[in-house]
């Protein structure tokens, strides 16, 4: 009987699912439906236990408060009344429906009300209030007794719902694990009893193959992430160096390491396109002019002397600008060389600007998202910077340290900003210094310049000394060894924040440096000049040597005569190989010179200080000598000015940047050594501005200052004749000319020509610089608003604060137990007794079921997982957007006939 | 004795691996119901697809093989003490080791059962709930269990976070600063409320309140 009952139940229940499939799209609709399906069966055995009870009378006395005592028994007893009249007209409607049962052909044809409506009116009508109570047209056409039902029903639905969105909620409750346990028992139970098997059916399955698809997706991608982590090149010895001096100096290192990627590309552009290219396909040494060691220089062209000084068999090799043929195409590939010299060269200032230029963008990006959180610097760095994943003593060390120094820059940056001083004095400081400092700067421009001036009067003479030919360098190692110290003397006059003291400082050893390069540069220009004015000479004696060689008497003029030897043949200065030459020698010479500064600078007196402390008169290491810091503004300078050089150098020398490539390798590793084994922190540790894009602006004005002379040479100036890969053009820029007329089809010559028309260029100029002009006026007005709107939140925060500290104190007290539940929770409590109680003599049908319920019920809750959370504390008003959506839901009982159509969907 | 890991979850729960109270308690009530589980603990951890419940299961087993039995069937009022604990791998280097015992055992002496244990974990795991994180988080920065945190609980997370390093005016000026900053109803301390409205803005809180086992 029971089995047949309960299949009955299933068959109905699946009859409504599909109805509820094909028909109404409402989902609160299905699922207050579907609870139907297992009702009839057990509500069976609690009417056999209860017997028949109006339901009615109950209604009568008027509801008490919630939670009272009163009402929670009348709501017991209300509850099983309900249970016992719902089973009293299931049992009587299963029995008819066992009589139809032969003849039956579905539940759907059953339900049709033709039929039904003669032979159990009222039962037909209960059955559908089952379904559809919430039209209210329905329940308007009932009568008083199957109204109240149908609100009973709705309760129990309700209910459900509820008990549904506890299990689904339960991970958020701040329970323990026992208490969990318990809850989550009752709770499914019931949901067991009421609703059966949450299953889908057939599509369990996929359900879960794909939640553990999407499960091992997410574990894939953290594990990727992590692996992307750890693959960040020197990631540990950075936070390391961060953890003990500070953001500031770490952000050097970061600095160093982006820089040593940006070279890295660039290296492998240059390389793969141009000389892996020459050295595979290109003649071989020795055999034209260009490629050999002119006759004159071969004795000496091994001696390291030589070598050191890039002459010799360096100066002919594949590192410099003159060694490559002119020849079009090259090798089986019929490589284009020229064309690829050219656009690499191109290129590199490309991609150049485009990464630094990608990197101030996202920077800024950055630093704006991160403006909201400036209210809780200290909060933050309380509460959430323990990192709670640390597992390694040494990392926690360092984590320790690191956390200290934050702290330390927190605080030096708010006393900062709440000092109050004699403003007067401070000025005339500042103007003091600067005024110094400019003395300064002028001074070294004028030494520059007048050695500069000397060293062309020695390189006019013969014999010059070591001293005399190098004194250029020497003069400007000097100052850039010697100046930075003394600005930072003079900038501790003007007693500015050290982060805003960086960037002065920074600036003026910008200038100073930018001064020795330009001087620098423009001597080489004169140097370039006048071996351009020579050429024209020499290529008349080259011309005339080949002449009188091949046409000379006495040679048997049958045989023709063996080329010349390419030693032999003599050649102009190619310039560019000597500016490539010069750009080398600086990039080594400076590699070097900061190699020994630091060796000696750092870690020499390092050692001093810290073995002659032992046997010195007074205290080496808190006095006088100490222990050098960090030199930040110096070492980024260094770098960004050792940039410039290399995109200066990298055309006329695409060797240039592999030595850059090892020499900022090396420095890495030499100066994460220097700076752990020899340096102290700061002793004002002050964090690095939130984004490096000064450095980074820095680069960018260095990029554009080394773009300008390599244009103008490549624009303006001739090829030499005789060497590199343009050699007998015009202009350097004719190879692309070339390829366009000779590689490319004759029409696409003509759109380039077009193109290139001035008529063109100048409105596309003009409608740039429109563009920039409107779009930085959007940013503007953006920002403005970014601003505005900033502004007004500050103002609801503090209305809010305001507001809470009005009505704060209830609430404050309200939380004092935390292990007790708001009144919301003990409601819930109450209901799931409730609802367990009157059903444990119908457990037995349900066991089979139950044993497949967890893993159906999670499939089914997942998506009310973000519904409601059940913190056992007020919230503050405004912060939990789904407040208001679990407000109704907390009193089933009151609001229980006007809910059905507010029921938020599940 | 069959595996244990997928094999003994039911087919809707093998999938859930999100520490979540279904599975814990299902696994839980499994090992209550696990006639003689008796399993070498060393071995099972390592098998890959072994759930995350089994494999804490097993680290507690592990912290005290002697006092942990590998049957739960009869529900064993069994504590494993706060020493055993806080020397865990993934704890002992915390500043706040003995505060996460200490909030999440039974009656504040960091001894912790099963349950607790799960608990902890569960609290700390990367799928747990970013409120729920919160609460506990401001239990843990609770340190004398007034419900609120005051200046003297600032000044001891301070304390413990840079080892004391900061000297008294620092920390001092550093818990002015955090009241200044976070004390939404001006009542000198913090209250839950003013807690989670700071952590829920902060950037990492999730990232780093997490353990990973």
């Amino acid at each position: 009987m029971s089995r047949q009952l309960k299949s009955l139940g299933e068959e109905a229940g699946s009859g409504v699912r599909q109805q509820a499939r094909s028909g109404s799209p409402g989902t609160g609709d299905r699922s207050g439906r579907r609870p139907s399906k297992k009702r009839a069966p057990r509500a069976e055995g609690a009417a056999g236990r209860h017997g028949a009870q109006p339901g009615q009378k109950e209604r009568v006395g008027g509801s008490p408060g919630p939670g009272s005592p009163r009402r929670k028994q009348a709501e017991r007893r209300r509850h099983r009344e309900e249970l016992g009249e719902r089973g009293r007209s299931s049992a009587e409607r299963t029995c008819t429906e066992r009589r139809k049962k032969d003849g039956r052909t579905s539940f759907k044809e059953q339900r049709a009300p033709s039929k039904r409506e003669k032979e159990v009116p009222r039962k037909e009508e209960t059955w559908k209030q089952l379904k559809k109570h919430r039209s209210p047209s329905l329940a308007s056409s009932a009568s008083g007794g199957e109204s109240l039902s149908e609100e009973e029903l709705a309760r129990i639905l309700e209910q459900v719902e509820d008990k549904k969105k506890l299990i689904a909620t339960m991970r958020n409750k701040p329970w323990p694990m026992a208490k969990k346990l318990t809850e989550l028992r009752e709770a499914q139970e019931f949901v067991e009893k009421y609703e059966g098997a949450l299953g889908k059916g057939k599509g369990k399955r996929l359900y879960a193959y794909r939640m553990l698809m999407a499960k091992k997706w997410v574990k894939f991608k953290r594990d990727f992430d992590n692996f992307k982590t750890q693959c960040i090149p020197w990631e540990m010895k950075i936070k390391d160096i961060e953890s003990h001096f500070g953001s500031s100096v770490a952000s050097y290192f970061i600095f160093l390491r982006w820089m040593y990627g940006v070279n890295l590309v660039l290296f492998g552009l240059i390389f793969g396109l141009v000389i892996i290219p020459e050295v595979l396909m290109g003649v071989p040494y020795g055999s034209i002019p260009r490629k050999t060691v002119p006759r004159a220089e071969e004795e000496k062209a091994m001696d390291f002397s030589v070598l050191w000084d890039f002459e010799g068999y360096i100066k002919y090799s594949a590192l410099f600008y003159g060694y490559y043929n002119n020849q079009r195409t090259i090798g089986w590939l019929r490589y284009r060389l020229p064309m690829a010299y050219f656009m690499v060269g191109v290129s590199v200032f490309g991609y150049s600007l485009i990464i630094v230029i990608r990197s101030m963008a996202s920077n800024t990006q950055g630093s704006t998202s991160e403006g909201e959180n400036a209210n809780f610097t200290f909060s933050f760095k309380m509460f959430t910077s323990w990192d709670y994943l640390i597992g390694n003593s040494e990392t926690a060390d360092n984590k320790c340290a690191s956390i200290t120094t934050s702290f330390k820059e927190s605080i030096v940056d708010e006393q900062e900003s709440n000092k109050e001083e004699n403003i007067h004095l401070t000025r005339f400081l500042r103007v003091l210094a600067n005024f110094l400092i400019i003395c300064c700067l002028c001074g070294s421009g004028y030494l520059i310049y007048f050695v500069v001036k000397r060293s062309q009067e020695f390189s006019k003479m013969q014999n010059v000394s070591w001293y005399e030919r190098n004194e250029v360098e020497i003069v400007m190692s000097l100052l850039g060894m010697f100046c930075p110290p003394l600005f930072e003397t003079i900038a501790a006059l003007e007693n500015y924040h050290p982060r805003i003291g960086l960037k002065w400082q920074l600036g003026r050893i910008f200038a100073l440096f930018l001064g020795n390069l330009y001087t620098f540069l423009l001597a080489l220009m004169d140097d370039v000049h006048l071996k351009l004015s020579n050429e024209e000479k020499i290529k008349n004696i080259t011309h005339w040597t080949l002449f009188n060689y091949y046409n000379s008497t006495g040679w048997n003029e049958s045989v023709p005569r063996p080329p010349l030897h390419p030693a032999d043949v003599p050649r102009g200065s190619c310039w560019e190989t000597a500016v490539g030459i010069e750009f080398m020698r600086l990039t080594v010479s400076d590699m070097l010179v900061t190699y020994i500064t630091i060796l000696l600078g750092d870690f020499l007196r390092a050692c001093f200080v810290r073995f002659m402390n032992y046997c010195w008169c007074w205290d080496l290491e808190a006095g006088f000598p100490s222990y050098a810091e960090f030199d930040i503004s110096g070492n980024v300078l260094g770098l960004i000015f050792n940039q410039g050089m290399i995109w200066m150098g990298s055309f006329y020398a695409p060797g240039l940047v592999g030595i850059n490539v090892l020499r900022l390798l090396t420095s890495m590793y030499f100066q994460c050594w220097a700076v752990m084994s020899s340096n102290v922190p700061h002793e004002r540790v002050f964090k690095a501005s939130r984004s490096n894009n000064f450095y980074m602006g820095l680069l960018l004005l260095v990029l554009f200052l080394s773009l300008l002379p390599v244009a103008y040479t490549i624009m303006s100036l001739p090829p030499s004749f005789d060497c590199g890969p343009f050699s007998g053009k015009n202009r350097m820029y004719d190879v692309i000319q070339e390829t366009i007329e000779n590689d490319f089809p004759t029409f696409l010559g003509k759109i380039f020509a077009f193109l290139a028309n001035p008529g063109l260029i100048i409105p596309a100029i003009l409608l740039m610089f429109l563009a920039i002009y409107y779009l930085n006026s959007v940013s503007k007005s953006l920002s403005r608003a970014n601003a505005q709107l900033r502004k007004k939140i500050q103002a609801l925060r503090e209305v809010e604060k305001s507001h809470k500290s009005g009505k704060g104190r209830p609430t404050a007290g309200d939380s004092e137990d935390t292990e007790k539940h708001s009144s919301k929770d003990a409601t819930q409590l109450q209901l799931t007794k409730e609802g367990t109680m009157p059903h444990s003599a119908s457990q037995s049908q349900t066991a089979d079921q139950k044993a497949q319920d967890p893993g159906v019920s999670s499939s089914a809750s997942r998506p009310t997982l973000p519904a409601s959370r059940h913190l056992p504390v007020s919230r503050p008003p405004g912060v939990r957007p789904d407040s208001g959506q679990s407000q109704p839901l907390t009193h089933p009982w009151r609001s229980a006939s006007g809910k059905s159509a507010s029921r938020p969907p599940r | 004795m069959p595996v244990l890991g997928c094999v003994c979850l039911r087919p809707g729960l093998r999938v859930d691996d999100s520490w979540g109270p279904r599975v814990l308690w299902c696994v839980v009530s499994r090992c209550r119901s696990e006639p003689e589980g008796h399993v070498p603990p060393t071995t099972l951890p390592a098998l890959p697809g072994v759930s995350l419940p089994h494999r804490l299961f097993y680290r507690y087993q592990d912290l005290a093989p002697q006092l942990v039995p590998l049957s739960y069937t009869s529900r064993p009022d069994v504590k494993v003490p706060y020493e055993l604990i806080g020397s865990m791998p993934e704890l002992k280097d915390n500043p706040f080791r003995q505060r996460i015992a200490r909030v999440f055992s039974d009656d504040g002496d960091g001894h912790m059962t099963l349950d607790n244990f799960l608990d902890m974990f569960s609290v700390m795991s990367e799928m747990a709930p970013r409120d729920l994180k919160a609460y506990y988080a401001f239990k843990i920065y609770d340190f004398n269990d007034d419900g609120y945190i005051c200046v003297w609980d600032l000044g001891q997370t301070v304390t413990k976070l840079t080892r004391g390093e900061l000297s008294a005016e620092e920390v001092s000026l550093v818990c002015e600063k955090v009241l200044d900053e976070a004390d939404g109803d001006h009542d000198g301390r913090l209250s839950l409320e003013d807690f989670q409205n700071v952590i829920l803005r902060a950037p990492d809180f999730l990232s780093t309140f997490h353990i990973r086992i």
